[in-house]
């Protein structure tokens, strides 16, 4: 008889147990959360922005973690957050020639100019950056640029030859000349060649036609049409030897791995992407969405920019890079961001030879892809 | 006389299942996508409309029908190269290997399958690439180097890296199901070689071969991987079309006319394939 209650207590005790520790364990991710509460903020933008080494510091410091959805190309970018609804991304990272559309769609918060560091710009331009604004209203902050113009493999092709596009049909380069495959900076550098200068996107029919026979010209010297991955590939294990449509932005990645592979800007001139943050419409997160923006435009933000694993991009704030020199002075001196350097980009917008990425302006972007399909399949 | 037939509820019961699959996870999507293709985007979003523009847009372009007809030509050069380099190995292992060598080989075959498509492309880089394995090799003969990759050569690679082991694992149960007496019979008659495997295995094993070649040709037919990463997108295939018509401009409806053709061709090999497969030979009863 005495038996029996010990073992119902024993019972009791080891299904309280369970009970207890069980319900404990099962709490743990909801007691854990309440400490520490993560914001998430939803990031879209080209590969790499949302990566540890742009936003890790960040992250930690605020207790946020960004979710970045990437894409290629800014109509892609324009299509992903045309079939998202509102608020869904937070942070957009745009090029610079597709704000205007980001705003005319209402996709954007207005920003307020005096958060950010517009008197210590590189450049004039860069301040008020067309299509950022809207009058005097901002819309966009300009956070890091690049020039497009003659990838090449050295030994192939010589810094000479590399100087004009023509580089590209030297009959050696026969199969080994690649495309980015994305229509607009490929055929902004046809438009180039074609003498069109500073007109390069507003062009009239016969100009058009004649950059579609310019581009038609080169079809029997590529070997392929790549996307980030492929064209990096390309490079680098020496099936491609010249690439048109990238610049820096992909060889400055291989040039730090020590691949023979450099980017000039030829003769007929050379395009500049532009990387700008937006914020997106109705996003619930605005202020931190706005305090990272001034951290990517502090020093040290310009730094982490400039160093960007996935792809380089030059500061544009004076400060910027001035730390960059400091902390950096090999990545400041292969980027050419350093006063009076061949190369330096800001000194090639002085001289007029670069011009800013835009879209078609008198054509629309279909028949730049519906030409660039054809180009393809020539 | 009959009365009205009744519903065979159990019989129902086994085949409603199925039928509701098919109705949600393909009947349902391609309505859907058949609908889509009349759609119209404005401003990078689908707008509902029934418009035929995307169907002339597409149907009018030159490069639409340029790959078309190509990716119609390298799937099918795909599938008989797949069939005919399958055909030896599949004829060493359903008349020369032990049962037990058989079921290694099949199981062999199917390991590449425990593997991601996308890393077996990848992994020929290293064997097609200019300063690859087989360049190398071939340059200690004094050959080459040959451009492999970024080619129709490196397109095949890819697509036979797909559909070779299904090949030869098909052609193989299918000729291990020949009677191997109606072989010995023949060869004993003074049939030779060739003429008994044109006489008398293929007939016996076409229904199994035709199958395979329509499994390898839709592979192929369908397959974006091969010609974006092995063949450098020159000359775009069919499902690299779809995806640059949604990249840029996210043209949805364009894409699924782009898409609609294909599965209108590939159903129209595919019967054609099967009333071949099964078709009774002349004279034949029953």
């Amino acid at each position: 008889m005495t038996t029996k209650p010990k073992t119902i207590s024993k019972q009791l005790l080891r299904r309280d147990v369970l009970r207890i520790g069980g319900g404990a364990a099962l709490s743990m991710p909801f007691v854990s959360r309440a400490w520490a509460q993560t914001t998430e903020i939803n990031m879209l933008a080209w590969y790499g922005h949302g990566e540890p080494d742009m936003v890790g510091a960040f992250e930690e410091a605020n207790n946020v973690k960004f979710v970045p959805k990437y894409y290629a190309g800014g109509d892609n970018m324009l299509a992903l957050i045309a079939q998202s609804p509102p608020g869904t991304y937070d942070i957009i990272l745009s090029d610079g020639e597709f704000v205007q559309q980001l705003n005319a769609a209402d996709y954007i918060e207005p920003l307020d100019a005096n958060d950010y560091p517009f008197d210590d710009m590189l450049h004039e331009d860069f301040t008020k950056f067309p299509g950022h604004w809207d009058g005097d209203t901002l819309f966009s902050m300009i956070l890091r640029g690049g020039h497009l113009g003659v990838s090449y493999n050295t030994t192939a092709m010589s810094a000479e030859e590399a100087s004009s596009y023509e580089g590209f049909w030297k009959p050696e380069l026969q199969g080994k000349v690649g495309h980015f495959d994305w229509h607009l900076p490929s055929l902004g550098m046809m438009s180039l060649k074609n003498g069109n200068g500073a007109g390069l996107w507003d062009l009239s029919d016969d100009q058009w036609q004649a950059v579609q026979d310019t581009t038609m010209s080169l079809r029997s010297q590529v070997g392929g049409f790549f996307d980030y991955g492929g064209t990096f590939n390309g490079l680098k294990n020496g099936e491609m030897m010249a690439m048109c449509g990238i610049g820096d932005w992909i060889t400055g990645v291989l040039e730090r791995d020590g691949a023979p592979v450099a980017s000039v800007i030829p003769k007929e001139g050379g395009i500049q992407f532009t990387e700008s943050y937006c914020i997106g419409k109705g996003s619930s997160k605005a202020d931190l969405v706005k305090s990272f923006i001034q951290y990517m435009m502090s020093p040290e933000g310009q730094v982490k920019s400039a160093q960007m694993v996935a792809y380089p991009g030059f500061c544009v704030t004076k400060a910027g890079r001035a730390l960059l020199q400091e902390v950096d002075p090999a990545e400041a001196a292969r980027s050419h961001q350093i006063e009076g350097m061949p190369n330096e980009p800001i000194a090639l917008i002085n001289e007029g030879r670069i011009h800013y990425r835009d879209i078609p302006q008198q054509q629309t972007l279909e028949d730049w892809n519906d030409f660039w399909s054809e180009y393809k399949n020539a | 006389m009959s009365g009205p037939r009744k519903i065979d509820i159990y019989a129902l019961t086994w085949r409603l299942p199925i039928i509701l699959w098919q109705l949600v996870f393909f009947i349902g999507p391609v309505l859907f996508m058949v609908a889509i293709s009349f759609f119209v985007v404005k401003n990078y979003r689908m707008t509902e409309a029934f418009e035929f523009v995307n169907w002339q847009r597409m149907l009018t372009r030159g490069f639409f029908w340029d790959s078309y007809w190509y990716t119609l030509f390298i799937a099918s050069l795909s599938a008989t190269i797949a069939m005919l380099v399958a055909f030896p190995a599949a004829w060493a292992l359903a008349f020369r290997a032990s049962d037990n060598l058989r079921r290694w080989a099949v199981f062999l075959l199917i390991i590449p399958f425990f593997t991601s498509y996308l890393v077996r492309t990848f992994s020929w880089y290293v064997i097609l690439a200019e300063s690859g394995v087989l360049n190398a090799m071939l340059g200690y003969i004094g050959l080459g180097p040959f451009r492999m990759l970024n080619s129709h050569f490196g397109t095949i690679i890819g697509y036979l890296t797909l559909t070779l082991p299904l090949a030869v694992i098909l052609q193989t149960v299918t000729m291990a199901n020949v009677d191997k007496t109606l072989i010995e019979a023949a060869r004993n008659l003074g049939c030779k070689p060739f003429a008994t495997i044109w006489r008398i295995v293929l007939p016996l094993s076409k229904t199994g071969f035709i199958v395979a070649a329509l499994f390898c040709f839709i592979l192929a037919f369908g397959d974006f991987v091969a010609p974006f990463y092995l063949g450098g997108s020159q000359e775009p295939t069919l499902p690299i079309l779809i995806l640059d018509t949604t990249k840029s401009g996210q043209q949805w409806p364009r894409a699924a006319v782009v898409a609609i053709m294909m599965m209108v061709t590939l159903f129209t090999v595919a019967f054609t394939a099967i009333a071949l497969a099964y078709r009774k030979p002349k004279g034949s009863k029953g």
